[in-house]
């Protein structure tokens, strides 16, 4: 089944999506019609119940979809990551019309999805958020600015986290914003490390009205949907990490074989043997960990401190073999005539965004806790 | 340092205030857009350091590694591309022509490259020789009262820029049949290839040097033929040990940045310097640099009297530009989404520091060096 699934997307991403990823990189481009045509595939929406245009599958079959995107290109799985995880929750959160409005435009890949919580003052601490969506005739009144949204300026539908009640986690409700609403803008593309080819906007809402029947859910519902968007999206950025660190094992190793010192390969030298060979125990060690968490999920076990645990240690190994991977190449591997750079640029916002590290520690200190306590 | 003599102390100093006024304003923008501060690179000649290591009868400050290390620890806080290319210069140029060079030589060359007038280059490295470079096989060949060269010299620091090059060539068949050659721009058969688009280190010029039958007189060999491997590896040692102190200023610009940001970044209604996972970040690379900074000054001052060897250059090599790259990583996720940001500077610190574990020699080779030198040693100590 996955290999069925995947097999079809990596002829695509190998010989469609990777020939312009190098040159796009370097101008921050983003295709639209390789988006399309990964939703043609079918891989825009494949969680999704097949009435909606989905696939009806399951974490695990998405994390498989992912990983193999980001053997090619983080930010296109970036992308298609945070598209589905604005579908789920649409559709767990959403009403009949609302669903019915909004998913077949977004499973099928014609247009993207996007999820606006973090703010300039408030990141980590999601809860402390500012902007505000006050109740008014016809609806919702949204005011503020949301930072560092992955797909802005390029989605079509963004949930955006809005204040509508006191201070705190309670006070926070959703909406279903649609581009081009009148009083809602894009602040300055952001220039990143990494991800280049996902571009990362400011959203500024200024007296942006909203219907009040694109509310999700009830008032002060926000935050709830919020840490579910963040349960799913601990699972497909740790399959993302799995697969940049697998490409760049494949990468190093391939060159390794190659390239001659010495008078021989480089990979004839224990030296390199030895961080080959931890890069892949690493690597493997991750995928298992991420394939797990995601069973669990779709055994309907939300199991918080898995997923945590997965995302930590498939995004740091992300990290570190991504830079052994430049290492093993030497001079060509931190150059942009390969691939290698990249992926190591790529890597590093892995470890902080869908909750840092940091936070993902506290969660599974947290429920150590709870565990023994 | 505590260490530090009045004359190190004022010449910290002279260049911090150096690097805060002349490369601070441009180094972002020299990043973004891969150019090189030629402007700054010339006036470091008016703060006397462009022939650091040279005589002063040449225009030289006569100064030796801790100095050296100073400078490049002062502009690596700041600009590490313009640090690395003011090394490439006054290290791997100049120091060389000043240790290897004749009189008249270096009478020749030397004014112009410590005025700032020309810029230096040294070519080692080529597309198949890397890590080996004793292996190296561009050719010069003795034809009357010249020699021929040919041959490509790859991933060369001020490349397009540079007026003078310090050139390694095969002139014999052994391994070690190596001489060098002072070469001019503009000799005819000598070109510079194209530019060489980096991760990091993007406002330090990389190029190729490219040898079609240059022409190149009798009078610029170095020395005598096959003498280089020994020049090549007494020079490798100074420039090992001056670029860790690259390095070192990295991860000491990225500690200060991190407990300027844990003292203002506010979540959950405290600073976040008031978490321990925060703490530990701060408090382990603090203690991490303080350390490095204290073993790289006294490889530095033992160096300056004469306590040589290549082992200790390659561990300084080693474990400073290593614990660099940790630190940029953390001060980044300290940072979080800020940190990944190119309008900050952390980012670039650390896109620049990859370089440092891998030019002047990988980390792997280092290891490869000291183990040699532990082996040969055996218990004996």
């Amino acid at each position: 089944m996955i290999a069925e699934l995947c097999a079809p997307l990596k002829k695509f991403c190998r010989e469609k999506m990777e020939p312009s990823l190098e040159h796009d990189d370097h101008d921050e481009k983003f295709r639209m019609d390789i988006f399309n045509q990964l939703g043609d595939l079918g891989h825009t929406g494949l969680t999704l119940p097949e009435e909606f245009g989905g696939a009806g599958l399951g974490y695990v079959e998405l994390a498989a979809s992912l990983e193999e995107m980001a053997k090619t290109s983080v930010s296109y799985a970036v992308t298609v990551s945070v598209s589905t995880m604005v579908q789920a929750i649409l559709n767990e959160f959403g009403n009949a019309t609302q669903k019915q409005k909004y998913l077949p435009h977004l499973t099928s890949g014609k247009g993207i999805g996007a999820f606006a919580l973090s703010e300039s003052s408030s990141g980590s601490d999601a809860a402390a958020l500012k902007t505000t969506a006050k109740k008014v005739d016809g609806g919702y009144l949204l005011n503020g600015n949301k930072m560092w949204i992955t797909s802005g300026g390029i989605a079509s539908t963004y949930i955006v986290m809005a204040r509508t009640g006191a201070e705190g986690a309670k006070g926070i409700s959703a909406f279903i914003v649609s581009d081009g609403t009148p009083g809602f803008s894009f602040g300055k593309k952001e220039k990143k490390m990494g991800w280049k080819i996902s571009p990362t906007r400011e959203l500024i809402f200024n007296n942006c009205l909203i219907p009040a029947e694109n509310l999700l859910q009830n008032e002060g519902d926000g935050f709830k949907i919020a840490m579910a968007a963040l349960d799913r999206g601990r699972i497909t950025i740790g399959a993302i990490a799995v697969g940049l660190s697998e490409r760049a094992l494949e990468e190093a190793s391939k060159y390794a074989l190659i390239r001659q010192q010495f008078g021989k390969a480089i990979f004839e030298f224990q030296g390199l043997q030895f961080m080959l060979a931890d890069m892949a125990i690493e690597t493997m060690a991750s995928r298992l960990l991420v394939q797990e968490a995601a069973r669990n999920y779709d055994l309907g076990i939300k199991d918080i401190k898995l997923a945590s645990m997965a995302k930590c240690k498939a995004t740091d190994t992300a990290m570190k073999v991504t830079t052994d991977a430049v290492q093993v190449l030497g001079g060509v591997g931190y150059t942009s005539e390969f691939p290698l750079e990249r992926y190591m640029r790529d890597a590093k916002v892995l470890q902080i965004v869908e909750g840092t590290n940091q936070i993902q520690r506290v969660v599974i200190a947290r429920k150590l806790k709870d565990l023994y306590a | 340092m505590w260490f530090f003599n009045d004359e190190e102390k004022e010449l910290q100093k002279i260049c911090r205030q150096f690097a805060e006024k002349e490369l601070a304003p441009k180094a972002a923008h020299h990043d973004e857009a891969e150019t090189f501060n030629l402007a700054a690179f010339r006036k470091m000649a008016d703060i006397g350091i462009l022939g650091i290591t040279a005589d002063p009868e040449y225009g030289g400050a006569g100064l030796g590694a801790t100095a050296a290390t100073i400078a490049m620890e002062e502009f690596g806080r700041i600009c590490a591309s313009s640090t690395l290319s003011y090394l490439a210069h006054s290290i791997l140029c100049v120091n060389n022509i000043q240790n290897n060079a004749s009189d008249e030589q270096k009478a020749k060359y030397l004014p112009k490259l410590i005025s700032g007038e020309h810029i230096g280059c040294m070519g080692m490295s080529e597309p198949e020789y890397g890590s080996d470079a004793v292996g190296i096989q561009t050719k010069a060949q003795a034809e009357g009262d010249h020699y021929v060269i040919n041959g490509t010299k790859m991933w060369i620091t001020n490349a397009q820029y540079a007026d003078i090059a310090y050139v390694y060539t095969r002139t014999g068949s052994e391994k070690k049949n190596l001489s060098t050659f002072i070469v001019e721009k503009g000799t005819s058969g000598f070109s510079v290839g194209k530019p060489i688009h980096k991760m990091g280190m993007r406002a330090s010029p990389t190029g190729e040097l490219v040898f079609e039958n240059a022409k190149v007189s009798k009078k610029n060999l170095v020395g005598n033929v096959g003498d280089s491997v020994y020049h090549m590896m007494k020079n490798l040692e100074l420039e090992r040990i001056t670029i860790a102190g690259i390095s070192l200023g990295i991860a000491e610009a990225c500690v200060a940045q991190c407990i300027k940001y844990s003292n203002e970044r506010k979540q959950f209604g405290k600073t976040i310097g008031n978490f321990q996972l925060i703490q530990k970040m701060i408090a382990e690379m603090s203690t991490e640099t303080a350390m490095m900074r204290h073993f790289l000054y006294s490889v530095c001052k033992q160096y300056d009297q004469g306590i040589k060897g290549p082992m200790v250059a390659a561990q300084v090599k080693l474990a400073l530009p290593k614990m660099a790259t940790k630190i940029a990583l953390d001060a980044i996720q300290l940072h979080g989404g800020y940190g990944y940001s190119r309008e900050f500077f952390l980012e670039r610190y650390l896109r620049d520091n990859k370089l440092m574990e891998i030019g002047a020699g990988t980390n792997e080779v280092m290891i490869m060096i000291i183990a040699k030198d532990l082996l040969a040693q055996g218990m004996e100590r």
